[in-house]
């Protein structure tokens, strides 16, 4: 079963390159807030427009 | 680039969407709908009425099969996300798409893929691995278009005006990475034709690489993409903010950590090494948890605006594709369970359950996220909301009927497979028996099919009168945010592409990291090592190789497994459990994972040659009530001898024990083997002179050969 080496081995590295992404996300106070970006995701909201305005969003 | 990025009266950066790509991206999940579930539906009928091939080779289950999975997963499932990616990224991180021009490359090799696929796969050019048909030039396409669509994504995050990153962001950042590695990893092969190679891998190691990607395809194709869509158009469907943000980070990384173990669960009670299966069996109960909190998420979000289940179809849609992931991911842990599994595999319970999971989730998601997106895009409302509330009733009805009959057709055919009798032998020894006992169900599938069919005929009526009613003026969609600080004047310039480019090239280090390891420790991976020294089998003869590869063009692994588990009830039916020695030369595995019909791995010397020359011209002549298609033109198209020492000079290469003469005088010695079994056949019916040569004597002399080339006791005893 050899095999279960390379399986066990391309999904640990796969594992350790998210551990690693999991750390940068901590360390970069990716989750800092676990609150409001639940919310702000919902006040993106953009505008279609045919012409330029000058109307500004927030 | 820089078009799209305007200072704004030197206060605020005006940046404008490319709503273009999303567009186009819409238009092919339509279009590819449309064509899967035909082709679905078409493979349904023929199950439960087999002519409906037309007595076509192009159009017979075994090639249509597979090009209706792949058209759902990779064309509809794909294009959705696509589609959903490209408009949420934008919105989410307030930025325009890396490269319009790496969109477009990406959308149309990402079709030209789908149109290879549609015509090699009827064709019969197949590796014949479960969602990784597709021959190794397709391959190849598709790792580079999958290496462009990475490149615009983690550019578009690397110029992104947000720092935070939303947790659909996180899915698709996954999905990303881990197919990539996914599909390179599963589809090493080596080249013998245009449209034919050879996996690297054989027997158990082949079956194992190939479940360790199925699974996942399942687990990153069609689930963590399908949830980053889920986490951003839920929210917004509902204008509501997502019930615990906290939760979805943490259903994000338990289950980027769990899913990738779980691929054994699909080989339980076989060959592999029983610690394999129990870890894969271990994981997927594990998965229970994440899975089930990610589903409650979605559904509470919609607090406090239940009613509008009742009054908005969308809703609807989008409520009822997250009740059906919290059912598949309920249903998947328990089909896991060794003894479950024992009953439910190769029946149709597992069909039901994929389309549980494929039509409710993915499908209904999907539909929901269209039906929002078109309106939004196009800058009108939905031409008829009624119709959108009829294409839900009707697709959901659809859902059940599929769902409901291949759970009782399955639990059935299961249950019969298993009955043994007081006298210790098998209730229903005929295995045609337990087919006619659920062949109606086939017709309850096909209606619940055609329901689910005719829903979507309605969103693509819907979605077009939409579309032409919409305003003529072109519009665009566009946000403004404040400047960069630290360079007002060159945004969109030169040092945010740089900036760019070092992440999208951190990624494809990666990427290219895990490759390069896996290549790496490939060759010391040799299969001979664990086998046990008592047990040989013999090589493939040439002309077995031949009809092996007419085995695999017809997709006969579609309905015919080659394993017998290591179950009471299997080794009544179909003689010893297999071993690991007996695939050892298998590439591709054929182990399969449905039996429609029954198991072939012993078929070898049960019947005598002629049995076999009748039964594919007319499997009815042999056992009335076969719902086996008829295989005419075996006995028309001619062996390719020529290949055969390419073939050969392949397989020694890949370690098979072939010496250089058997090599060189492959395509002899198969002529040779053709002969014999010819004159055998023609001195019992002289009528048969057209079949001297033709692929349907290669196909005997591989069938024969099945069981027959090991020197286990036990296993050649269970022959007699």
């Amino acid at each position: 079963m050899n095999i279960i080496f390379l399986t066990l081995g391309a999904s640990i590295a796969m594992a350790l390159v998210f551990l690693g992404a999991f750390i940068w996300a901590t360390k970069k106070g990716q989750y800092d807030d676990l609150k409001t970006p639940g919310e702000r995701m919902l006040l993106d909201d953009y505008e279609i427009k045919e012409t330029k305005k000058d109307e500004k969003e927030e | 680039m820089s078009a799209s990025v305007q200072p704004n009266q030197g206060i605020m950066d005006r940046i404008v969407y490319d709503d273009d790509v999303v567009k186009m991206f819409i238009y092919a999940t339509i279009f590819w709908g449309a064509a899967a579930f035909i082709v679905g539906l078409l493979a349904a009928l023929q199950l439960a009425f087999w002519p409906a091939n037309l007595e076509l080779e192009w159009l017979t289950f075994g090639r249509i099969r597979p090009l209706h999975t792949n058209a759902a997963i990779f064309a509809f499932g794909g294009n959705i996300i696509f589609a959903g990616m490209y408009h949420s990224t934008q919105r989410l991180l307030k930025t325009r798409n890396f490269s319009d021009i790496l969109s477009r490359i990406h959308f149309w090799g990402w079709q030209l893929i789908i149109v290879g696929a549609l015509i090699t796969l009827p064709l019969g050019y197949t590796m014949s691995k479960e969602y990784a048909e597709l021959e190794w030039p397709l391959d190849i396409a598709i790792a580079l278009v999958w290496v462009i669509f990475a490149v615009n994504f983690f550019g578009t995050i690397a110029i992104r005006r947000v720092k935070h990153l939303y947790v659909a962001i996180w899915f698709y950042i996954a999905t990303i990475i881990t197919v990539a590695l996914l599909h390179i990893v599963n589809s090493i092969e080596i080249p013998v034709a245009l449209f034919k190679s050879y996996p690297v891998y054989a027997g158990v190691q082949d079956a194992l690489v190939q479940w360790w990607y199925g699974h996942n395809a399942v687990a990153f194709f069609l689930t963590t993409p399908f949830l980053g869509l889920m986490y951003y158009y839920v929210p917004k469907a509902a204008n509501r903010p997502i019930y615990s943000y906290k939760l979805s980070i943490i259903h994000f990384w338990s289950l980027v950590f769990i899913y990738i173990w779980a691929g054994p669960h699909h080989l339980l009670n076989t060959a592999l090494p029983d610690w394999a299966q129990t870890v894969g069996m271990v994981f997927s109960l594990m998965l229970w948890a994440p899975s089930w909190g990610g589903m409650i998420n979605g559904l509470l979000t919609l607090r406090g605006a239940w009613h509008k289940l009742r009054t908005d179809p969308i809703i609807k849609f989008l409520a009822v594709a997250v009740t059906f992931y919290g059912m598949s991911t309920f249903e998947g842990p328990l089909l896991s369970i060794k003894s479950v599994s024992s009953l439910a595999h190769y029946t149709d319970w597992i069909i039901g359950h994929v389309h549980g999971g494929t039509l409710g989730w993915n499908g209904f998601l999907t539909f929901g996220i269209i039906y929002y997106i078109v309106p939004k895009l196009w800058n009108t409302k939905m031409h008829s909301q009624k119709l959108m509330n009829w294409h839900f009733w009707i697709g959901f009805l659809g859902i059940l009927l599929y769902y409901i009959s291949m759970w009782a057709s399955g639990i059935t055919q299961g249950l019969m497979w298993q009955a043994i009798g007081e006298n210790g032998q098998l209730v229903y020894p005929d295995f045609v028996e337990t087919v006619m006992r659920i062949a109606p169900l086939y017709w309850v599938r096909f209606a619940g099919g055609s329901l689910f069919l005719i829903g979507f005929l309605m969103l693509i009526y819907n979605v077009w009168v939409t579309i032409k009613h919409a305003p003529k003026k072109e519009t665009v969609s566009y946000v403004e945010v404040p400047p960069l600080k630290s360079d007002v004047t060159a945004i969109g310039t030169g040092h945010r592409k740089l900036e760019a480019l070092s992440l999208i090239f951190t990624v494809i280090l990666l990427i290219s990291v895990l490759v390069g390891s896996v290549i790496e420790i490939l060759p010391t991976l040799s299969i001979y090592k664990y086998l046990p020294s008592s047990e040989k089998t013999e090589p493939y003869t040439p002309l077995q190789l031949a009809g092996r590869d007419v085995y695999i063009k017809e997709g006969c692994y579609v309905c015919h497994s080659q394993m017998i588990r290591k179950l009471p009830f299997d080794v009544l039916r179909y003689g010893a459990a297999s071993t690991i020695a007996e695939s050892m030369y298998d590439r591709p595995f054929q182990w399969g994972s449905k039996r429609t019909g029954p198991d072939l791995a012993r078929v070898g010397g049960k019947y005598p040659d002629m049995w076999h020359v009748r039964h594919m011209i007319n499997p009815r002549e042999i056992t009335p009530n076969s719902i086996m298609p008829s295989y005419p033109w075996l006995a028309a198209k001619k062996i390719d001898y020529h290949i055969l020492r390419k073939k050969f000079s392949v397989m020694k290469m890949l370690g098979v024990p072939y010496d250089d003469e058997q090599v060189a005088d492959a395509d002899i010695m198969a002529e040779q083997e053709a002969a014999i079994i010819y004159e055998e056949l023609i001195s019992q019916d002289k009528s048969l002179e057209s079949i001297k040569d033709t692929e349907l004597v290669a196909l005997i002399a591989y069938l024969q050969s099945l069981g027959q080339r090991t020197t286990n006791e036990e296993v050649s005893q269970s022959n007699r």
